[in-house]
Order: structure tokens, then C-alpha cells, then sequence
């Protein structure tokens, strides 16, 4: 691994992001399913 | 030679890499570790299925929190010294071998290997798991550090979410679950939330990346930024930190304003069902409280802790405290007189407390600088240790003592909603009480590198 050297920038790594970001996203999402799930009761009667 | 391989010296990114992909590998972290909070999915199953009593099943989580405080203030410093991968890699093995102990306690029949195994080698994961991205998303984002660590510890609020039905399904599928819940399939359930957490943090430590000494993202002059009088343009140690007033100011805070959010979240599925007892489907209605709470302590993480970046810390804390005692005031003055009113006061003050946790690493960074923010941040959570004892303390000893006297209704609650409002005024206070940190505690000025490196934000 290398270190920078002055006046580079940055590339974007498109796949190995969208691999990072759905890693957590998509555990996230089920548990956030299963929680807005319940709250239509609050509101049920 | 894998001690080297976890060294902050072996991840300091390359030119290319893009800052993005650090919020996904703290989030694998604090996602795993959030588990904690869904530890009352086991209550009943080991209960019925070892004989123990309500008070012994809560000890595991009990002693969790405990740990978390005492392991995140006495291993700040290292955590900052070796860097992310190591503390990543360090929660990741005590939290998972955690699990691991307790499934073999239980597989056995030994309680105090649960107790042992979660609540004392898992708690010390929790705590270096906790603090262990901080300092590192602040570094990638000087320049929006509200946001970044944010996301991150709306992860540790979000870690309940997956882990609580996730669990229950696997408890059911094990056959750990009802009056006659198996031991075996508890154990099974243990090993398999270890080892699965085990490949989930694994990405963390391995996708995690420091910047470059002389790193900054593009378009970033920090001469630039908006000089708030609170921000500090040195650096100041853990150990001289907790020698300023700025430290025990925050301290108090911290504190109370978490004591304010417990005072709801401890106890909200009772509270709604004695303000609102009318109508069918009461059970239901109050676990959609419970819910939509979650989902408000969780938002407000990130979205507050954002807004701190453009509004600064000292005012978003004044609207924490300030405009969290006046909704206290509101519900206890209103009490169940409109139902809108309650549920938009009780969103609001649990969106404040998540945000206190949020945003207390950016303020701290306002402070201290970047140095030692995580070691700071720490010893800061000794403040949460303490919260997380008072605030129960509080709402259940008023609330049982008014039920005990024939207390109906809101009325179990008012006295305590009191307490909070007098709790986050003095906060409030405190944090008007903050001054810039005095010259004398920064740290001698590093040579300043050479080159600089510019980054695509």
C-alpha cells in the first residue's frame, strides 16, 4: 500500500462501493421492514 | 506479523482510495455491535429454560453497558495508538467469542458463562467497537464531521432493528422459545449470531483506511471554514482533556440529556398504554410506540448530528436541551389531552437523544482537535454508564411508588417528566458554560508535511 504524494485526486471505486454500502444496507433495510411493519397499530384505532 | 498487518502504518490509503467507503466499514461495526440493545429477545428463553429469574437473565446486558463505558475510557488511548483495524479486529474477537462462551455456558448448563462470556468479554467488544471508527471518520470528513459520525453511531441505534427479529426468528426455528424452550437450541442460536457477526464485522477491519498525514478533500481549505469561537486550532491530549472544564461541562450534558431520553425509552410501552388505555388492539398500538420511538432515536442520529455541521455544536445542543425540556413541559402539562401532541413531543425527545450521542464526537473535535478524539471520547462515555443507571433509576422508582399509592393514568409519570425537565436545564447551562479550551492545554505544534493531497469528496 502506498502513500500519497502531493497533488493527486482521488478516483472513484464505483463497484467496490456499492459492494461496501449494500453490505450494511440491505440488513439495515430488513430491520427497518420489520419496525415500520409495526407502526400502523399506533394508528389502528 | 498479523499484529503488523492490524497497524494504522499498513492502512493509510492510497491517492485513489475514496472516503466513501469508510462510513460502510464503521457502519459493519457498530451495525454487529448494536446487537446489544435486542438482548431482551433471550430474556424469556433462558429464563424458562435454566430456571433463572428475571433480574439474572438482564445481567448479561447489564454488565454489557457496564463494559462498554469502562473498556471504551480505558482503552481509548490504545484504540487511538494502533488505529481502526486493530480495534475493529479486537471488538469483532471479544464480541463475537462472547457469543461462543455463552452458547457453550448454556449448551452445559452454566449460567455464569453467559454472564461471563456476554455480558464481560462481549461488553469489552462493544466498548473498543464503539469508539473504534470515530477518530478516523473525522479525519475523512473535517469537513463534515457532524455527518460522518452520524451515520456511524445511527448504526449502533439501528444494530436492535436487525438483530431483534433476526434472533426471535432463529429462537422460534430452534425450538428455544415458550415454556419448555430448549437450551440447545439457544446455544445453536449464540453460535450462529457469533459466528455471523464474525463475516459481517470482518469487513469493517478489512475495508477501513486512515488518510494520508497531509490528506484533505477537495475544495476543503479549513482557514476557510466558519470560525466558530468553539473550535480549536490545536491539538490537546486525553490527559490533559479531562483536566479542562470543557471535558466535565460536556460530561454533564452528555449525561443528563440521555437520563431526559431514557426517562421515555425506559419504560414506553407502559407509559402509552396508561396515557392513552382506551380502545382495542392496546398491546399493538404500544409496540408501534416502542417502533416509532426506535425509528426517532435512530433518524435523529443522523439527521441532527448533520444539521450540527451547519448550525454548530454549541447551538445544536441548546436545541437539544433547550427545546427538549419545553416537549417535556408540553406532555406533562398536556399529558394525553391530545394524542398528535404526545406522539410529535415523544418523537422529538428521543430524535435529541440519539443526536446527543451523535453529535458529542464532532464536539468534542470542535474542542480538543483531532489528536486523541477518540481516547476522549472514551472517557466521555463514562457519562452514558452513568445515564444508563440514573434514568431507569428515576422512572421506575417514581413510577412504581405512584402505582404503589393507586396513582392512575399519566399521573404515574408527571413527577419523573419533572425531574427530566430540571435535569436538562442544568445541561442546558452547562453547555452555555463552554468556552474555548485555554492554550496552555494544546499539544506542542507538529513540522508541518510538504505536500498535500487533494481528494474527490
Amino acid at each position: 500500500m502506498s502513500t500519497p504524494t502531493g497533488g493527486s485526486v482521488a478516483t472513484p471505486r464505483p463497484f467496490l462501493t456499492a459492494v461496501a454500502w449494500a453490505w450494511v444496507i440491505v440488513p439495515f433495510g430488513y430491520g427497518l421492514y420489520q419496525l415500520l411493519i409495526k407502526i400502523p397499530a399506533l394508528f389502528g384505532s | 506479523m498479523a499484529v503488523r498487518y492490524l497497524d494504522s502504518s499498513r492502512i493509510v490509503a492510497p491517492a485513489c482510495w475514496s472516503r466513501w467507503l469508510v462510513p460502510p466499514a464503521a457502519l459493519s461495526v457498530h451495525l454487529a455491535i448494536g446487537q446489544a440493545y435486542a438482548w431482551s429477545v433471550f430474556k424469556k428463553p433462558l429464563e424458562t429454560s435454566l430456571g433463572i429469574s428475571g433480574v439474572a437473565s438482564a445481567l448479561p446486558f447489564t454488565l454489557g453497558i457496564v463494559m462498554l463505558g469502562l473498556s471504551a475510557a480505558l482503552f481509548g488511548t490504545r484504540v487511538d495508538r494502533n488505529g481502526p483495524r486493530w480495534a475493529m479486529f479486537i471488538s469483532m474477537c471479544c464480541f463475537c467469542s462472547g457469543f461462543l462462551i455463552s452458547a457453550l455456558g448454556v449448551s452445559i448448563r452454566q449460567y455464569w458463562l453467559v454472564v461471563l462470556g456476554y455480558g464481560v468479554v462481549g461488553g469489552i467488544g462493544l466498548g473498543i467497537g464503539y469508539i473504534s471508527p470515530v477518530s478516523t471518520l473525522i479525519r475523512w470528513f473535517p469537513d463534515r464531521p457532524g455527518l460522518a459520525t452520524g451515520i456511524a453511531i445511527m448504526g449502533f441505534g439501528g444494530g436492535a432493528l436487525i438483530a431483534s427479529p433476526w434472533s426471535a426468528s432463529m429462537l422460534i426455528a430452534f425450538g428455544a422459545t415458550g415454556t419448555h424452550a430448549d437450551p440447545v437450541g439457544i446455544a445453536k442460536a449464540f453460535g450462529i449470531h457469533g459466528i455471523v457477526y464474525a463475516v459481517f464485522m470482518s469487513m469493517g477491519w478489512l475495508l477501513i483506511r486512515v488518510p494520508a498525514d497531509n490528506w484533505r478533500p477537495a475544495g476543503w481549505i479549513p482557514a476557510l471554514q466558519p470560525a466558530g469561537g468553539l473550535i480549536s486550532d490545536g491539538d490537546v491530549s486525553a490527559r490533559n482533556a479531562i483536566r479542562t472544564p470543557q471535558f466535565w461541562l460536556l460530561w454533564v450534558v452528555l449525561c443528563f440529556n440521555v437520563t431526559a431520553g431514557i426517562g421515555i425509552l425506559e419504560r414506553a410501552a407502559p407509559i402509552y398504554s396508561d396515557f392513552f388505555p382506551r380502545g382495542t388492539g392496546l398491546a399493538a398500538a404500544a409496540a408501534g410506540f416502542v417502533a416509532i420511538l426506535s425509528l426517532a432515536n435512530m433518524l435523529g442520529r443522523f439527521v441532527w448530528s448533520s444539521t450540527s455541521d451547519l448550525l454548530g455544536r454549541k447551538n445544536i445542543y441548546r436545541m437539544y436541551l433547550g427545546v427538549g425540556a419545553l416537549l417535556y413541559l408540553a406532555v406533562t402539562l398536556t399529558t394525553n389531552s391530545n394524542k398528535v401532541v404526545f406522539l410529535v413531543c415523544c418523537l422529538l425527545i428521543l430524535s435529541f437523544y440519539g443526536a446527543g450521542f451523535a453529535t458529542v464526537p464532532a464536539y468534542l473535535r470542535d474542542l480538543f482537535g483531532t489528536y486523541q478524539v477518540g481516547a476522549i471520547h472514551g472517557r466521555l462515555l463514562t457519562a452514558w454508564s452513568v445515564a444508563g443507571v440514573l434514568g431507569p433509576l428515576i422512572v421506575n422508582a417514581i413510577a412504581d411508588s405512584r402505582i404503589a399509592a393507586g396513582v392512575t393514568g399519566p399521573g404515574r409519570y408527571t413527577p419523573s417528566f419533572s425531574i427530566m425537565i430540571g435535569l436538562l436545564v442544568i445541561g442546558f447551562l452547562c453547555n452555555e458554560f463552554i468556552r474555548p479550551v485555554n492554550r496552555r492545554f494544546y499539544e506542542p505544534v507538529p513540522e508541518r508535511a510538504s505536500g498535500e493531497v487533494v481528494s474527490a469528496p
